[in-house]
């Protein structure tokens, strides 16, 4: 079982008719050699973690680390009985930056793929669950975005230090969508499509946080990528297919990384990070930030 | 091979896998030298941590992880009270380590008349490498139990340490040898192994004449 895309984790799919999870299951068995069993309890374990933690603080206003964020979860709940894009993509928008609140601000959250595009997969899982589909759908679900995660992780990056926010965000995007389909029950080529065309859409995003810390415009990023995921999910389950491959996205998203300049991953050095409002914010935070030098 | 459960996990404290996962893992590290809290701590921060120190939260996760908590805890956020009652005195400097990683930390942990000292660097996705425990050069994971050993350069050292592991049933997984100096015929080893090491075959590894210096410790 020599995968390296997930045309070819689809192909085994096909051949044999197992479903795509046991294939990314049995996959991970060669690889690690955790069981099934495990790999499920596991995952299920992760699941909970963002039900608890978004539970916990749903409607809370966080000290984050520096500040810049905090009370945006809080202003979202509120406002969520009249939002004009509908309850459930407002709802998505709204559990991604209270979690992304959350992680600024030392709270207890799930690394999916990464602790800075940690909103995105809780406010697309908990929408769904929400929304009446069963926890173990969802758990499925998560694991075949684990897959989905592992091939972008083999073929390019998860780093915004070496590919940019697409690399966070973006990933993180694709695998809520192909997650989501696969939820409400579409085929893995529908699953292939939404993790595409979803991260087609943010290829090219630069990692740029203000002060290099996770918060500005890392949070309210969350909120996007949760909110495409939901999006390109149903556009597959439509029947709209990615004119280009999943594969070759990924390698497109790690070529467009490689010609990033450096100021523009993740080092604070580009993009907004550089705006005069963010040198604003940063020159008054610097004296409180910093240790003294003393060697 | 990367696992799914390190793509879709782990679950911890925010908000950085680098600068706070990281930082409390190699603390946990240093924690398990001893096993218990210390008396004292000495944080030397390097590089990119300087700087991540507040805005990241790498100063608690460090305290943190010389508490011995877990690094999903969630009291994380307020460790500085936790080691204050536990009554560890901590201190932070700045410190330039050189040609290292730029999230590089050396602690030093000290307990009634012995210390430790660990230099550790976060390298991404809260992975880390340990790369000097008790001024051993090394490249360890902290993911398997550790043994550290200095060791005489001579002949048959290198076989008489592996007996004595491989008679208590114990696997390696990994062993990483250095040579420290030829002149002075000092040298050193590091071994995973995939089982836990019984205080007593520590015991008996320190009693052999071609080892200097053994010290156990057990995955993060």
């Amino acid at each position: 079982m020599n995968v390296k895309s997930l045309k070819d984790l689809i192909d085994i799919c096909e051949k044999t008719g197992e479903t795509l999870h046991k294939v990314i299951m049995d996959w991970e068995m060669l690889d690690t050699g955790y069981s099934n069993d495990y790999i499920i309890e596991k995952t299920s374990k992760l699941l909970s973690v963002m039900e608890e933690e978004y539970a916990s603080k749903k409607g809370k206003e966080f000290k984050t680390l520096i500040g810049l964020t905090g009370s945006n979860g809080k202003k979202m709940l509120e406002y969520l009985p009249k939002a004009y894009v509908g309850e459930n993509v407002f709802k998505a928008a709204t559990i991604a930056v209270t979690m992304s609140e959350s992680n600024a601000s030392m709270g207890r959250i799930v690394a999916c793929p990464t602790a800075g595009s940690s909103g995105v997969m809780p406010g697309v899982l908990l929408t769904l669950e929400e929304s009446g589909i069963e926890r173990d759908k969802l758990v499925l679900a998560l694991i075949v975005a684990g897959g989905i995660g592992k091939i972008i992780s083999m073929r390019a990056s998860l780093s915004g230090a070496e590919a940019g926010c697409q690399a966070e965000i973006g990933s993180a995007t694709a695998m809520a969508a192909g997650g989501a389909v696969y939820a409400m029950g579409g085929s893995p080529q529908a699953v292939s499509h939404a993790a595409a065309l979803s991260l087609k859409s943010l290829m090219g995003l630069v990692c740029d946080p203000v002060g290099g810390f996770v918060e500005v415009p890392c949070v309210k990023r969350n909120a996007a990528g949760a909110t495409l995921a939901l999006l390109f999910a149903d556009i597959a389950m439509a029947g709209v297919e990615s004119v280009i491959p999943f594969d070759e996205v990924v390698d497109a998203m790690m070529a467009v990384g490689r010609s990033m300049p450096e100021a523009l991953r993740e080092t604070g050095k580009g993009g907004i990070a550089i705006s005069p409002t963010a040198r604003r914010i940063m020159k008054n935070l610097k004296d409180k930030l910093s240790i003294p030098e003393d060697n | 091979m990367v696992s799914i459960l390190d793509i879709i996990g782990p679950s911890m404290i925010g908000p950085s896998s680098s600068h706070t996962l990281g930082a409390m893992r190699i603390a946990k590290f240093a924690y398990n030298l001893f096993g218990t809290p210390p008396d004292s701590v000495s944080f030397y921060l390097h590089g990119s941590f300087k700087e991540t120190y507040i805005g990241h939260g790498t100063k608690l996760a460090l305290i943190a992880g010389i508490c011995g908590m877990e690094t999903d805890d969630p009291n994380v956020a307020k460790a500085d009270k936790i080691a204050d009652e536990l009554g560890i005195k901590y201190e932070f400097r700045g410190i330039d380590l050189g040609d290292v990683h730029p999230n590089t930390v050396k602690i030093v942990i000290k307990k009634s008349n012995s210390f430790h000292e660990v230099i550790g660097s976060s390298i991404g996705a809260g992975r880390v490498k340990i790369i000097s425990i008790d001024s051993i050069v090394c490249s360890v994971s902290g993911d398997f139990p550790t043994l550290v050993i200095e060791n005489e350069d001579v002949p048959g050292a290198l076989e008489s340490i592996i007996r004595i592991i491989s008679t208590n049933g114990i696997n390696i997984a990994q062993v990483n040898l250095n040579r420290l100096s030829k002149g002075s015929k000092i040298a050193s080893m590091v071994i995973e192994l995939d089982d836990e090491l019984p205080s007593f075959v520590l015991e008996s590894l320190k009693m052999l004449n071609v080892v200097r210096f053994a010290t156990y410790v057990k995955p993060i």
